[in-house]
């Protein structure tokens, strides 16, 4: 195994988007997100990339809009209010069918809010990137090290279903360093895009990238067939850590920053004699909603920590369906729950005070 | 002597680290101690977020404005120009990289006046400057933006939570290549508390403390 370094968490989904061939970066700098930027902007010239200073998010995402129509494996990356500008863009690569990556380094709100770290762009993330009936892949990091996995994955799976994919991160995360293992670039060959208005050479028909039908009836079909592959994906793609929940009684479930908390809060919990497991959802859409389900059967009671006021807590709720009770506990404006907080929380329901 | 130490290098090498545990231990030895946070690149992990626990020991605390607010503002505070002229030693805790450095730049003046020490903090394992060349390289950047010299490197070669006796003495090497490199000595090898009587053989040795932690305590 190749030997670990130090990387800061922003700094290793740059690396990894390079590492997964990724070529083309524009973006636009904020806090906490702006080492992403900045990686890139030393990186990209010495391996014959791009990286562009946009003059603003609006500018980036319709880059990233015409490289991705060119074939290209392209990013961009900001944070929270960064994202809502790029959301219009979201959602014509979505209606384009164009796979790309967005990194959203997660930061207070909302408006301007604040350059702390926070998870309140779940709704965001899962359900409205943007106008439309659509959905993106969510992909969402606990380690330096799954920061670097993740990418490569996110890239792919765009890719072989044409559509936009997120890494939703955290200030915390982008922020932290952590030992990882570097990325190895790799050898596989990107795959075909047949689709790409990237030369006909005289040789084929013209490819059009286009989300705009003018029947109803058309667009309708089309976007009965994206779901279709929804769902498809929805069936094959969901992805969740389960930490301890064979036989856990108090099951929390969190994701990003906020799992490495509570992952805490469960040890400790453990320690005291207490049944806690935790599930930690990997992939946000596709909702891991099979991995919840297996645990309701021992659950007594569920408990999802955010870093926000609850909004990942929906699609907990959605999949225990009433079976079991679901409470939530969260900090959010760039306050982060610390381990104590969430064990408090998890000796009430265990009916330890 | 009384001494006006600046801390440099590359960020996330260790800078926060080594100026805070240089701070503490001045301060225990009975000197007083004033600790500049000069950082006006990072948002979080940084000198500022230690107040508590440093005027605690008695330190001086020294930080832009606005630090750990929300504010995106990288202000400097005028206390920092009284804080070459107070009794004392004085440490200032640098941005990273030549960027960091840069705030450094404008009180070059008042800096060589008092004269100074500029250790650069460098780390075998910190990916990018991992390499003796990288590694100065840096230096060189860093010297240029700030208008000051290097005076010595401080070997602060770790992992985090997985450092072991064997990722300090393998960074040796490196730390005199990089010496080497830049013709400056290495003032310390750095090494956990914790694993210090592994590594008692290192010349220079300095046990640090792993102040900077994350909220789930690694």
């Amino acid at each position: 195994m190749a030997e670990k370094v130090l990387m800061k968490g922003n700094e290793a989904l740059a690396e990894a988007a390079i590492a997964a061939g990724c070529r083309h970066f524009f973006g636009y700098p904020i806090t906490p997100q702006t080492e992403v930027a900045a990686y890139m902007s030393k990186r990209m010239p010495k391996i014959g990339g791009t990286y562009l200073q946009a003059e603003s998010e609006v500018a980036a995402i319709n880059m990233v809009y015409g490289a991705s129509s060119a074939g290209m494996r392209v990013m961009t990356s900001s944070s929270s209010p960064g994202i809502s500008l790029k959301s219009e863009g979201i959602s014509y690569l979505a209606g384009a069918d164009l796979p790309a990556l967005i990194i959203n380094v997660q930061r207070g709100g909302p408006g301007l809010g604040g350059i702390q770290p926070s998870q309140s762009d779940y709704w965001q993330a899962t359900r409205a990137t943007g106008h439309g009936d659509f959905h993106i892949l969510v992909f969402a990091p606990s380690t330096v090290q799954e920061m670097v996995d993740l990418v490569s994955e996110a890239f792919d799976l765009g890719d072989q279903y044409r559509m936009p994919a997120m890494i939703l991160s955290d200030g915390m995360l982008g922020q932290m360093m952590e030992p990882v293992v570097l990325p190895e670039a790799s050898d596989k060959p990107l795959p075909e895009k047949p689709w790409a208005t990237n030369g006909t050479r005289g040789g084929r028909p013209h490819n059009i990238i286009n989300s705009l039908y003018i029947t109803p009836a058309e667009l309708e079909q089309l976007v009965f067939e994206r779901f279709k592959k929804y769902d498809e994906i929805k069936e094959k793609h969901q992805k969740a850590e389960c930490y301890l929940t064979d036989d856990a009684e108090i099951v929390v479930v969190a994701y990003g920053a906020s799992s490495r908390i509570a992952r805490s809060a469960v040890n400790t919990a453990r320690e005291q004699g207490i049944k806690a497991g935790l599930i930690r959802p990997i992939t946000l859409w596709p909702f891991p909603d099979k991995a919840i389900k297996a645990a309701v059967p021992t659950a007594k009671q569920i408990l999802c920590v955010e870093m926000s006021m609850g909004q990942m807590v929906d699609d907990v709720r959605l999949a225990v369906n009433g079976a079991k009770p679901v409470s939530f506990y969260g900090r959010t404006g760039g306050v982060i729950p610390t381990p104590a907080e969430v064990l408090d929380q998890i000796k009430k329901l265990g009916g330890v005070e | 002597m009384e001494r006006l130490t600046i801390v440099t290098g590359h960020y996330g090498s260790g800078k926060t680290t080594f100026a805070l545990n240089y701070a503490c231990d001045l301060a225990a030895a009975g000197r007083p101690v004033t600790i500049v946070d000069l950082d006006i690149v990072n948002p979080y992990f940084r000198t500022a977020d230690h107040r508590a626990m440093l005027e605690e020991r008695g330190v001086t605390v020294v930080m832009p404005p606005y630090a750990n607010t929300n504010l995106d503002l990288p202000g400097l505070s005028a206390q920092i120009y009284g804080a070459f002229e107070k009794e004392g030693d004085v440490i200032i805790d640098v941005g990273g990289d030549d960027a960091g450095a840069t705030a450094l730049g404008r009180f070059h003046r008042s800096i060589e006046q008092r004269g100074y020490d500029m250790l650069c903090v460098i780390n075998a394992r910190r990916n990018l400057t991992a390499e003796p060349e990288q590694a100065a390289a840096l230096l060189a950047e860093i010297e240029q933006a700030s208008r000051l010299k290097t005076t010595a490197l401080v070997n602060n070669t770790h992992l985090k939570q997985l450092t072991t006796p064997e990722t300090v003495l393998a960074s040796l090497p490196f730390a005199a290549e990089v010496s080497r490199l830049t013709g400056l000595p290495v003032r310390y090898t750095t090494a956990p508390k914790a694993l210090a009587a592994q590594l008692s053989g290192i010349e220079n040795l300095y046990p640090v403390e792993p102040f900077v932690l994350t909220p789930w305590g690694t």
